[in-house]
């Protein structure tokens, strides 16, 4: 398992318009495409490889899923998991069903994690 | 030497700018009164007549992040572009660029090592909300240099309370002997309680009303004592998974000094607390 390498994906994407993109048209290649050349860089170095982390298969397909809840479980890093989800889903759902639709969603489906414990975002 | 002419501790909330330049139909019922309390909040920084802010907020991942992650960063550069691409994209915040003051990072930077706090430093910091969101609130003229100053509230292990605030102390400390005849503003933001990305998001209050009334009457009386009593990670959490923002409040106690506040407001937002607090020096209080 590495939330490290989990949360390193969802930063990258996150602050990136054109991956943001490919991850909501496309996430299953973008995610290859991720894993093969993007994550096994360095950060902030467009050189230097690092070959410390992979995905386990579980982490591959909740990010593969949208699978924001999942992602949750696993100890991702709630801001991250937020942000990411809301900038993919925040304007179809604002569209569809009014505004905070999606965040309100989102908070739904975790409400089995109400007044327990959440999993640890420490890395 | 310099003079520390107010402290200022807020929330800091995205949405305020958008919530209230929007068309006016399209606007929250509250936007109105949040305006108003806002520009008066602004008022008790605007008639102390800072030269230079002292600010402190804390990084969401923007520059810093888990790949080298310090837990508490200075910024020290002649100037500093804000605000990133995803910060435009969900919040609707404008770019800006503020002046710095090296002379002031320098000394501070230096006065924090002395007092034994291990501060990393950036020399190119591209600021985010935490240290924007207050330009907007009490400053929207972004015409005063800054020195910015980061916490790590988010990436666990953090610091303790009492670690906060004696690092507000340390930097109260540094603007007293900051060899300067300049007027200093120190202004923090950070959250009461608070819940991002978790099953109590976005509900019609924050996530813990109770916690909030609480830690509004601590700030108000200057009670860091009850603070430092009541208040642990384990209990932050338990309010909220983001409401270890609290502890930028707490640093920002230990700029005042223990003491009751001489400004005092609040405004009960869908799902988070807004709340403003101004300590000026007792010995040019009005
Ligand atoms: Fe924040």
């Amino acid at each position: 398992m590495s939330k490290y390498y989990v949360n390193k994906f969802l930063y990258t994407v996150d602050r990136d318009p054109e991956l943001l993109k490919r991850y909501t048209e496309d996430p299953r290649n973008l995610v290859a495409t991720w894993e093969q050349s993007l994550g096994p860089k360095l950060l902030n170095n467009e050189v230097e490889a690092s070959s410390v982390h992979a995905f386990t298969a579980e982490e591959r397909e909740a990010l593969i899923n949208h699978d924001y809840v999942a992602l949750f479980e696993m100890g991702a890093h709630f801001f991250l998991n937020l942000t990411l989800f809301i900038g993919m889903y925040d304007e179809p759902y604002l569209l569809k069903s009014g505004p905070l639709s999606f965040q309100r969603e989102f908070a739904a489906k975790l409400q089995h994690w109400r007044g327990k414990d959440y999993p640890t975002v420490e890395t | 030497m310099a003079q520390l002419v107010a402290t200022l501790a807020s929330t800091h909330h995205p949405f305020y700018l958008k919530a209230t330049t929007m068309p006016p139909e399209q606007q929250l019922p509250e936007a109105p009164e949040w305006k108003r309390k806002v520009e008066a909040y602004r008022e008790t920084l605007e008639r102390t007549k800072p030269d230079i802010l002292v600010m402190i907020g804390s990084d969401h991942f923007h520059q810093i992040f888990l790949d080298n992650c310090p837990q508490f960063l200075i910024g020290k550069a002649e100037r500093y572009d804000a605000t990133f691409y995803n910060e435009e994209r969900e919040f609707g915040i404008p770019k800006y660029v503020l002046e710095g003051d090296e002379d002031m990072s320098r000394f501070m930077h230096q006065a924090l090592m002395n007092q034994n706090f291990d501060f990393a430093f950036s020399n190119e910091l591209k600021i985010d909300h935490s240290i924007i969101c207050p330009i907007i609130t009490v400053r929207p003229d972004a015409d005063l240099p800054v020195v910015p100053i980061y916490t790590n509230i988010f990436a666990p292990p953090l610091h303790t309370p009492r670690r906060f605030y004696d690092l507000g102390r340390a930097i109260r400390k540094a603007i007293d002997d900051y060899p300067s005849d300049k007027r200093v503003a120190a202004i923090g933001t950070g959250h009461l309680s608070l819940e991002l990305g978790g099953p109590r998001q976005f509900m019609e209050t924050g996530p813990d009303p109770e916690f909030d009334r609480q830690a509004i009457e601590w700030l108000r009386t200057g009670n860091i004592e009850a603070i430092l009593e009541n208040v642990t990670h384990e209990s932050m959490a338990a309010s909220g998974n983001a409401t270890h923002g609290f502890l930028n409040f707490i640093l920002m106690l230990g700029v005042a000094g223990p003491e009751g506040a001489d400004y005092v407001d609040n405004l009960d937002l869908f799902h988070t607390m807004e709340a403003y607090f101004t300590w000026y020096p007792k010995e040019q209080a009005a």
